[in-house]
């Protein structure tokens, strides 16, 4: 069944079916299967996997837990429109709660969370929003009298799998911060197990729902790095494929709001642009589906490392980014480069044949010196004795 | 040997005009050398107190390579090429055609910025315009110029004669030669003193995002470079960077770095105006030790002691040609073939 | 022995067209060639010099050692005008013949080594001049020591022209230029000594020193001897002449001297300064210096005593050992053991060998003209004929 070309699925009837489902033009329905697999860094055909998965499996039951949070990552996830993210939500996935979207509320809500996880049991998807308090008990989030800490490992306990939405659920987030009052902290340090995280405040749209389509299409989650984040989305620095890292290469920065420079449009590292050590696709995919240019370096504005644990929340927005993609260093010359022209075979044959010949000329004309010098003593003697006679 | 009887007579005589000749020569030149010898001692020079220059901080520096790049744009200076692609800019050290340049120590796996062991860590390249520059004192034709005011270390390609001994007597390397070029001149860092009119200093630390590279009076960055030496490494420090002697502060808040407990130039060869802060040593990072006497003063010494207002050379001339005026007979050339030769001896 | 007479010079006489000149005149060819290619290519298209050896062979070997090796003339000058041994007059010409040329193509070979040599006047200009720099010394005594040599030699070729008065005038103020031309010579072979001063730590212990000056000075003068006992005997040789032997051998022993005071003024210099102990490290710098020193002690085992002085081979030994031996304190300041920082090599180019032999070529091109054609060698009087080889 694994179709290899998105342009034989055209005809396919299923995706009629699900195009007609999600409110989309057959093509654009293939289309934005096609960024989907794009965005995740899938090879050619996978976007005709993915497409068939979305067209025809089982939705999968997600389950949307909220704690200390803004729902400002719900909210990104609202603004997205290919296509719109309530008919994703509805329709590509089964939404089972959420405490924002969901109709129901209070006992009935909880219910609901019950049921789907009964009967999804292994099979569901378990998405937490927002930071979990872990001082004093964790009394200081409470859904239901339940705390933060107990919702979180009760439904990640059955849960296929667990992603961490947002810098908060991620590693703590703002609520975090310094002093950190309620002890907030992320989901997989609750849970004492690695989950996948997708940090951001708020993270982009696509990069969660990529996430998701990749667990609906193969049954697993996308790569992740050491601290759980999908490497298709967060294994390169802003820094590396920023629109003015030309003009941080070439020594062009803004040094204040409205300066020459930044009116210019220059590098904005020395605002305090967080991008060299920051990870995340910001520059290629943007910023929550606003619309094209639209992320915080692209208005001017700084980026502040919102999804990096450590920076973001942390570090004053003015203070100087530690640029950290100095690796491959392969453009740095070394303290000692080689240098200059050693000997070729051609000269060193000369100087060796110029050190012959002057060797050589040495041996002869020496040789000719010392038997003209012995014939000339023989000579000399001879005349010595010839004068002594006449002079005697 | 056999000598000639005629030549017995003339022995003594020409023993004792060698005796003379020796000894007028020598005492010609030992009078003339030590009337010279007191005005000839040449201190090494120190830094003219308001002389310019940067302050470099390798902890500081990111890597960005925008000096590189500001310093070619600055001096018009076309780019190098070291990789095959040809693509970028690449140059692996100074040249002609570049005279700044960030270069990178490499230790093992290079986990670490600034660590000697297992780290990596940058270090710029450009002239150092010492208190008594050696290319200074080697150009024969006063090409290479320092100012007496700013200490700039300048050079002008019309006087040049393109010897290139200041390339060869620079301990630091950095007069190059253009050696691609039938009209090739030297180049090398000159603080951009061509700026300064319009209001400009330095483009290395003009557009340095950190103030690793740091402009300013060199009396200024030499406090500024102990007062970092003095600080906590760890500790949170403000950072000036741009023109630290004048221009709008554009300071930030820092991490002090670990540092080596030396400014270099401080002394080094009377000083340099070009100061330098690093976490790893300065030999390791390319910098060679030098005393702080300059050989620019020895070789000056030596030069003025011998040659000082000609004293001595004309000394030994007078003394020469006087000796010469008698030794020289014209016999063996104009006199004719038949007539008896060795006259000279007579 | 009949040299002890002044034998008076004449013209060598003979073809100008024999194998020798032969080969020198394709080797000029090719020299002048590859100094068209350097005058419009740069010197990066002969030569392999770069900014850490800047200096290549066309510096060091043609002007530092070709100057120096052309010390003959002023030390012949030296002995038989101010020390009065007028007994060696006969050598004088030759020597000067010698360091006619070796200055006069030192002086041509600096000029395309120049990069910017069209402003070459402004050694000779007031206005430029900076009396601190050991090169400015050195290359307006070669400069005016080059002019001084030629007139000098005048006489030679106003004898040949047949124009006495002019020659007379000259005559009465030679002594004047002869003092001149022992003076220049002393100031810049000294200075190419200094010259290494400045570099500092760059060259090697054994041979950075502030008593430059005086060592090579030393060193010129030996070598000077050094070459016209090998100019002799390759000119005897060359043109199958009687060797004066009778001038040579004491000439030898005055170098000798110069020898045994140079040897402890550089070893005492070295000790002093405490640079011994880098002559006894595994490395090719040590080596080299005692291959340096070495050859000077060999010329005391080879012509030390009368009766080994009386040998032309040992002579001519002698002269080599002795010229290796300055060739090679030049080689090692300026080149072999000038350490210009870590990552530099330099090993000269095939047109810069070509360019060098061809140097030399053209200096025994022009001592064979000469000789040829105008009076230098002292006349052969009665035991050969003049050779026409």
């Amino acid at each position: 069944m694994a179709n290899s070309s998105l342009l034989r699925l055209e005809g396919d009837s299923r995706i009629a079916v699900a195009s007609e489902r999600l409110g989309m033009r057959r093509r654009e329905f293939l289309q934005f299967c096609a960024t989907l697999a794009a965005s995740l860094g899938l090879p050619p055909g996978a976007d005709a996997a993915v497409a068939e998965a979305v067209a025809s499996k089982k939705r999968p039951s997600v389950i949307w837990l909220h704690f200390q949070e803004c729902t400002g990552c719900s909210e990104s996830m609202l603004r997205a429109e290919h296509p719109t993210l309530e008919k994703l939500i509805l329709d590509v996935i089964s939404l089972d709660y959420h405490e924002t979207l969901f109709a129901a509320a209070g006992h009935q809500a909880e219910q609901a969370r019950k049921k789907a996880m009964t009967e999804n049991k292994g099979g569901y998807v378990l998405v937490v929003e927002g930071a979990i308090p872990t001082r004093d008990g964790g009394i200081y989030c409470k859904v239901g009298g339940q705390t933060a800490i107990e919702l979180t490992r009760e439904c990640a306990a059955d849960a296929a799998a667990v992603i961490a939405i947002g810098s908060c659920a991620s590693w703590g987030g703002m609520p975090a911060t310094d002093p950190n009052p309620t002890g907030s902290s992320g989901v997989a340090a609750v849970l004492g197990k690695p989950v996948v995280t997708i940090p951001g405040c708020p993270p982009n749209p696509y990069n969660f729902l990529s996430t998701v389509v990749h667990f609906l299409a193969f049954g697993s989650l996308p790569p992740v790095d050491d601290l759980g984040r999908p490497k298709f989305a967060y294994s390169r620095l802003i820094h590396e494929s920023c629109e003015r890292r030309a003009h941080f290469d070439a020594g062009r920065f803004a040094v204040e709001f409205g300066d020459e420079g930044h009116r210019k449009g220059y590098c904005l590292y020395k605002l305090g642009c967080k991008g060299p050590e920051t990870y995340a696709n910001c520059p290629t995919i943007l910023f929550g589906d606003a619309g094209a240019g639209t992320w915080p370096i692209g208005c001017g504005c700084p980026c502040f490392g919102c999804s990096e644990q450590g920076v973001g929340f942390s570090k004053p927005l003015h203070m100087l980014a530690k640029v950290k993609n100095v690796e491959p260093p392969q453009q740095y010359p070394r303290i000692v480069e080689e240098k200059g022209m050693g000997a070729t075979l051609g000269s060193a044959a000369i100087l060796a044949a110029v050190a012959g010949a002057a060797a050589g000329g040495t041996a002869m004309v020496a040789r000719n010196l010392g038997l003209s010098h012995k014939a000339a003593e023989a000579e000399r003697a001879k005349a010595a004795s010839k004068r002594t006679e006449t002079e005697a | 040997m056999n000598t000639p009887v005629r030549k017995a007579r003339a022995v003594p005589d020409g023993r004792r005009r060698f005796l003379k000749g020796c000894l007028g020569t020598v005492g010609a030149a030992v009078a003339a050398a030590t009337a010279s010898d007191r005005a000839a001692a040449r201190e090494t020079y120190q830094r003219p107190a308001d002389a310019l220059g940067l302050l470099y901080d390798a902890t500081l520096c990111i890597g960005c390579k925008a000096c590189v790049a500001a310093c070619k744009r600055a001096n018009d200076n076309p780019p190098e090429f070291s990789t095959t692609d040809k693509l970028w800019d690449t140059p692996l050290d100074t040249s002609g055609y570049t005279f700044n340049i960030i270069k990178m120590y490499r230790s093992g796996t290079m986990a670490t910025k600034d660590d000697e062991e297992n780290g990596y860590a940058f270090m710029k390249t450009s002239c150092m315009h010492c208190a008594d520059p050696s290319c200074v004192s080697a150009c024969p034709v006063t090409a290479m110029t320092k100012d007496a005011t700013t200490g700039i270390v300048a050079y002008d390609p019309e006087a040049c004669v393109g010897c290139r001994y200041c390339v060869v007597a620079c301990p630091f390397g950095i007069p190059k030669y253009q050696y691609d070029s039938p009209t090739g001149q030297i180049g090398k860092c000159e603080l951009c003193r061509h700026r300064y009119k319009d209001g400009h200093y330095s483009a290395c630390a003009e557009v340095c995002p950190t103030g690793a590279t740091l402009y300013g009076r060199t009396s200024d960055l030499l406090v500024e470079a102990k007062r970092r030496l003095a600080l906590k490494p760890g500790s949170v420090t403000t950072y000036p960077r741009g023109n630290l002697s004048g221009g709008p502060d554009q300071s930030y808040e820092g991490k002090v770095g670990n540092y080596k407990q030396h400014v270099y130039g401080e002394t080094e060869y009377g000083g340099t105006q070009v100061l330098k802060l690093s976490a790893v040593d300065f030999e390791k990072v390319g910098m060679p030790y030098l005393p702080p006497k300059s050989s620019a003063s020895t070789s000056e010494t030596i030069q003025h002691t011998l040659y000082g207002g000609l004293l001595m050379p004309f000394a030994v001339l007078g003394a020469l040609t006087y000796v010469a005026k008698r030794n020289v007979h014209h016999e063996d050339d104009e006199a004719p073939p038949a007539e008896p030769p060795g006259r000279e001896e007579s | 022995m009949s040299a002890q007479q002044h034998a008076r010079p004449a013209p060598v006489g003979g073809s100008m067209f024999t194998a020798t000149t032969l080969v020198c005149g394709i080797l000029m060819a090719i020299t002048a060639t590859i100094i068209v290619v350097r005058l419009f290519f740069g010197l990066s298209s002969t030569t392999n010099v770069n900014d850490g050896y800047s200096w290549g062979i066309w510096v060091v070997v043609d002007v530092f050692i070709g100057s120096a090796l052309a010390c003959g003339g002023f030390c012949m000058a030296l002995l038989v005008y101010v020390f009065n041994k007028g007994k060696y007059h006969p050598l004088v010409r030759p020597a000067l013949l010698g360091s006619l040329f070796g200055y006069t193509f030192a002086g041509a070979a600096i000029t395309f080594d120049l990069g910017r040599w069209w402003n070459f006047w402004h050694i000779f200009w007031p206005g430029y001049f900076n009396v601190n720099s050991v090169m400015f010394e050195v290359a307006a005594c070669i400069t005016l020591y080059i002019i001084v040599m030629w007139i000098e030699f005048s006489p030679v070729f106003l004898e040949k022209l047949g124009l006495r008065d002019a020659r007379r005038k000259l005559e009465k103020s030679l002594f004047f230029f002869i003092a001149l031309g022992c003076v220049l010579p002393m100031m810049h072979q000294a200075s190419l000594g200094t010259m290494l001063v400045v570099m500092g730590d760059q060259v090697h212990p054994l041979w950075q020193t502030p008593i430059q000056p005086l060592i090579y000075l030393l060193s010129a003068i030996m070598l000077g001897y050094g070459v016209i006992l090998f100019e002799s005997c390759v000119a005897a040789s060359a043109y199958r002449r009687q060797i004066e032997l009778s001038l040579l051998n004491p000439m030898a022993k005055v170098m000798l001297g110069i020898i045994a005071l140079f040897l402890v003024v550089r070893f005492t210099d070295v000790a002093v300064r405490g640079a011994l102990p880098e002559a006894f490290r595994a490395s090719h710098i040590a080596l080299t210096f005692w291959v340096e020193n070495l050859c000077l002690v060999a010329t005391f085992l080879l012509i030390g005593t009368v009766e080994a002085r009386r040998n032309p081979a040992r002579l001519f030994l002698a002269g080599i050992t002795v010229m290796l031996s300055g060739i090679l304190l030049r080689l090692n300041g300026f080149l072999i053991a000038f350490d210009t920082g870590p990552g530099w090599s330099y090993f000269p180019s095939v047109p810069e060998l070509l360019v060098t032999i061809g140097i030399f070529a053209a200096e025994v091109f022009g001592y064979i003209y000469i000789t040829r054609r105008f009076p230098v060698l002292p006349r052969e009087e009665t035991h050969a004929q003049p050779a026409h080889s």
